[in-house]
């Protein structure tokens, strides 16, 4: 396919290779911040590639993982009443809350349906004008403008029983948090597709204050590879900056039209994360002017289940970098894709996933 | 669900496009692209249902182009400066 294949030649990869083993002589450690990059890495086999002095590790770039059990814990609860629709995308309905899931209370009768787009979430809400029909929104900057979108569309078509769920996050605030706390970083494999509509002066920051290169990437294997020897390149030079690798899509100024959506929709707020806890104008809500399309306004009187956290998950270790999946006890054992106990394990795009599909 | 595919435009209807994919099609919503020129032909990236960025293929050859010259100029030291 085009655009893909070309990006998986083992011989540019090869190359690669022996080119950043040729030039890096310092022990460094990059993260890659996206969940995507976690899989890609993962399924491409990405670590058996490097000499032993550059390590890889996993960043919180996975929305499901990031996302708190008791925004699943209220999802849940509003599912349970008469007059809802649930409207989600595929990735959170397995994800554990305190004591059910969003399948399960599918399987009780709760009305619960899958879409890709929220746009579909907007053709249910019309066509059942009667029910509340509510959009679970999470996802990093790549997915807000989606919801943006939908939400002004909503308004625009007067659906007034249809509302997002906002848990969106932007990625710079986690990124800053877990400098800050010490995770030993060299550098960042910045998010592709947050870029995307972000474009690089997000992380300008990052060079700037904490003297840590940023470099943009794209998900195949050419790309990665590319992007780790730009980076080992930057720390070799003594140059530390952003650079975008990923240039057939990520432009330096973002998409300026998603940006003035979600601009338009939402406002920073502080959120909570998991693994890295509550931090300042990290998440998104939904301004006063749309209101009517807030879930969180609409349904502010549900009854909530007290909060469990699942014993023994370390997901929140993981996510900071600190932990790699395998370190787990209940890693493969009790928590499988099939039986997941944590977030991490459930996500497409999370570590504990990945490496169990791919890295056993 | 951060997943985002390269889909080839086969034909534009408003604000929607129909894409192909190897060999499955999908639709694209373009709102969110639609400052942009598009034709027929062209390549986007497709996430959640939008075309969220047009593919540059200037750029997308030039990456793979910068790297062969980059590695060819060190692989001969001779001609290093
Ligand atoms: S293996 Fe399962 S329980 Fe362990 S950290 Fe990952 S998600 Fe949590």
């Amino acid at each position: 396919m085009k655009y893909i294949d070309e990006y998986r030649d083992g011989d540019v990869v090869k190359q690669l290779k022996d080119e950043i083993v040729r030039i890096s002589t310092k022990p460094v450690q990059f993260m890659e911040v996206c969940g995507g990059h976690t899989m890609s890495i993962q399924k491409f086999g990405i670590p058996s590639l490097l000499p032993e002095n550059v390590q890889l590790i996993s960043g919180p770039g996975c929305p499901v993982c990031v996302t708190s059990r008791s925004y699943i814990d209220k999802a849940i609860a509003i599912s349970r009443r008469d007059d809802v629709i649930i409207t989600t995308y595929g990735d959170l309905i397995r994800v554990p809350g305190s004591t059910s899931t969003l399948e399960k209370e599918r399987a009780k009768g709760a009305n619960i349906q899958v879409v890709y787009s929220i746009m579909d979430a907007l053709m249910i809400a019309q066509k059942n004008r009667r029910k509340k029909v509510v959009f679970l929104g999470i996802g990093f900057e790549t997915t807000t403008p989606a919801s943006a979108a939908g939400i002004l569309k909503a308004k625009v078509a007067g659906l007034f029983n249809f509302s997002v769920f906002s848990a969106h996050k932007v990625m710079p605030p986690a990124m800053a948090a877990l400098i800050d706390e010490g995770v030993p970083i060299d550098g960042y494999i910045g998010p592709g597709h947050v870029s995307t509509i972000t474009g690089q002066s997000i992380y300008e920051d990052i060079p700037k204050k904490y003297g840590m290169g940023v470099v943009i990437s794209g998900f195949e294997p050419v790309d990665l590879m590319q992007s780790i020897l730009m980076l080992v390149k930057q720390i070799e030079d003594n140059e530390p900056k952003v650079e975008i690798q990923y240039t057939r899509v990520v432009k330096p100024e973002g998409n300026i039209k998603a940006q003035q959506m979600m601009e338009e929709v939402f406002e920073p707020r502080d959120d909570w994360w998991r693994g890295l806890g509550i931090l300042k104008d990290s998440g998104l809500k939904i301004r006063d002017e749309y209101a009517e399309h807030d879930t969180e306004r609409i349904f502010s009187d549900v009854e909530v289940e007290p909060l469990i956290e699942p014993k023994g998950c370390i997901c929140g270790e993981i996510l900071k970098g600190l932990k790699k999946p395998k370190d787990c006890k209940l890693f493969g054992k009790v928590c499988n894709p099939l039986n997941p106990v944590g977030s991490c394990m459930v996500s497409s795009e999370g570590s504990c996933q990945a490496y169990y599909l791919y890295n056993r | 669900m951060c997943l985002s595919i390269p889909a080839k435009i086969e034909k534009i209807d408003g604000e929607t496009a129909l894409c192909s994919v190897g060999g499955s099609t999908l639709q694209a919503h373009l709102e969110l692209i639609s400052d942009e020129q598009l034709k027929p032909g062209d390549y986007v990236l497709v996430h959640t249902g939008f075309a969220i960025q047009k593919l540059d293929e200037q750029e997308a050859l030039l990456t793979l182009q910068t790297f062969k010259e980059y590695y060819e100029l060190t692989e001969n030291p001779e001609i290093e400066i």
